[in-house]
């Protein structure tokens, strides 16, 4: 699936929900369920800092594609960070740089994007499109 | 003055009547009405105050202390009027101790600024204590860098207390005491006067951050006997942007400008420049006229009502709330200080913060997460941070019993 496509099931899948509990409730779920970073990437290097919650990220490049796993302190944006990874993981750094996120929004979640909440999930997004960049910049060197 | 305003002291206040004097309370958030509990982060404002502000835009807007025209001559005496005000609201001796600033902020960056340029020498110190904001340790920071002066820290016991068994020994080479009087992050009463006590008797001033007291309790400089005082506008009813330095005369006039402008001068010249008087010295630039006239009429709002009203309606809801949540057993507070003013700071379970204070805000209740400018305080219990419900008399039991409920609901998502 394309970028797009997965952007656009999740957001086929948010429209089922009448409640913003049971919106919460299916983020949630998505939180706990996010498969844990491995511990050794759990390091101080890999911290992307917010005000509010931390989220960890690591970055793996395989055969010209970027592979992320992450993990975050707080539940609720545990759940958006796997649901980024789930759209951008797996993609090519050419597909994540030109990709623009516009499911967070469309799911109304998008006050997790505002410079004034400053968690981590803004900052990931923000990290993810400067390790496209710069495995763009590596790939085109070599 | 505003028509529903008719309690006076010695009673606790009329809330319903008293919440009609602020139009934002009846604002809906996600379909509930809402519940703002982040008034230690601002508190909203009166018909009185926006009245105010609005009649200066309307009638007598004019730059001050310039104008030989007439509205110049309005807005002068309104703004100076505003003065007199805050100077009686703390029991200033004379209203030229009343700078105005824009901030708690700007007024402490003004003292550690000034403060430092004129006595802070190489091996010298600042004290403050572990409980204070970001506010006043990082101004104290950057003043202590630039004179190669060190800063030292009063420490904190488990209950978010002071502890003062060895303030005796810290005061040794100070040369200013900076200490907030009410604790943002966890609502501490801190025993100011004890602080002034032991460091006038060495001869050291005390600088008091009072943006949480101000609004909290009846202050007076001069029975406090403090040196320099700070507030914040925004906090105790007034617009934002604006805010209070008091200082003592004879203090004010040993410091040098902090900054340079129009107003501050006496006369100009390439080769030097005299400075104008108190307050003025320190007032560059075209002041926030309206911001000094809204406070001015906060002040006789909150005086209206009764400090004294204010403060027994707010303990009351404060025992209430207190009470209310110790029945959540998931529940554990941070900062258990029986001395406490307008916060409670608390962890759930092993809630993340953040998360409690996003379902909280889908029912419609404002509350304040994180580390809330003062992460020394977060660092010594080891924690992210903590959910800050923070009252102000305008609260109702019926407002705390939704935190409460709230506060369940998230347990069950989140937990």
């Amino acid at each position: 699936m394309t970028i797009k496509e997965k952007q656009d099931e999740i957001v086929a899948d948010f429209e089922l929900f009448g409640e913003w509990m049971d919106k919460y409730e299916y983020i949630i779920q998505l939180g706990k369920d996010l498969p844990l970073i491995d511990p050794q990437y759990k390091t101080d290097d890999n911290l992307i800092r917010g005000c509010q919650s931390k989220v960890w990220m690591h970055a793996e490049f395989k055969e010209g594609k970027i592979f992320f796993t992450a993990d975050s302190d707080a539940v609720i944006t545990k759940g958006l960070v796997s649901l980024v990874i789930r759209v951008l993981s797996g993609h090519t750094p050419r597909e994540i740089v030109d990709a623009e996120l516009y499911f967070i929004n469309a799911i109304g979640l998008s006050s997790h994007l505002s410079p004034t909440r400053s968690n981590g999930l803004l900052s990931m997004v923000k990290q993810i499109k400067i390790y496209a960049l710069g495995y763009m910049a590596k790939s085109t060197q070599s | 003055m505003h028509d529903s305003v008719t309690i006076k002291d010695n009673s606790v206040l009329d809330v319903e009547k008293v919440r009609k004097d602020f139009p934002i309370l009846d604002t809906f958030v996600f379909g509930h009405p809402l519940v703002y509990l982040d008034n230690a982060a601002t508190t909203q404002k009166p018909e009185a105050v926006l009245k105010a502000m609005e009649e200066y835009y309307h009638a007598i807007n004019s730059n001050v202390h310039r104008g030989v025209h007439h509205l110049s001559q309005q807005a002068t005496d309104a703004y100076e009027l505003a003065r007199k005000k805050i100077a009686e609201f703390i029991g200033a001796r004379h209203a030229h101790e009343i700078i105005f600033t824009r901030g708690t902020t700007e007024s402490i960056n003004l003292v550690a600024a000034s403060f430092g340029k004129r006595f802070l020498k190489t091996g010298d110190s600042i004290l403050i204590s572990g409980l204070e904001h970001h506010s006043n340790i990082v101004p104290w920071q950057l003043a202590c860098e630039d004179r190669g002066a060190t800063l030292k820290v009063i420490p904190i016991d488990g209950n978010g207390e002071m502890v003062l068994d060895g303030l005796e020994k810290l005061l040794e080479g100070v040369k200013l005491v900076s200490v907030n009087y009410v604790s943002n992050a966890l609502g501490t009463i801190n025993p100011v006067r004890e602080i002034i006590a032991a460091a006038h008797s060495r001869g050291i001033p005390v600088m008091l951050d009072a943006a949480q007291a101000v609004q909290h309790m009846e202050l007076d400089v001069q029975e406090l006997d403090v040196d320099f005082l700070a507030f914040s506008s925004h906090k105790i009813y007034g617009p934002t942007g604006f805010g209070v330095l008091y200082g003592k005369e004879s203090w004010l006039n040993e410091l040098p400008p902090y900054q340079g402008g129009g107003e501050m001068i006496k006369t100009v010249s390439f080769e030097k420049t005299t400075y104008n008087d108190l307050p003025y010295k320190f007032e560059a630039g075209t002041p926030d006229m309206a911001g000094a006239i809204g406070l001015g009429a906060a002040l006789d709002y909150v005086q209206q009502l009764g400090l004294s009203a204010i403060r027994q309606t707010e303990n009351n809801l404060m025992a209430y709330a207190l009470e209310a949540l110790r029945e959540v057993k998931e529940l554990r507070l941070i900062g258990r200080s029986a001395n406490r003013a307008g916060v409670l700071s608390f962890l759930v379970g092993d809630i993340h913060p953040f998360d409690l204070g996003e379902i909280l805000d889908k029912q419609g209740i404002a509350v304040r997460t994180g580390h809330h400018c003062a992460q020394p305080i977060m660092d010594l219990y080891c924690i992210p941070g903590t959910v800050r419900a923070s009252l102000a008399f305008y609260n109702t039991r019926a407002e705390i019993d939704r935190l409460v409920v709230g506060i369940r609901k998230g347990i069950t998502l989140l937990s």
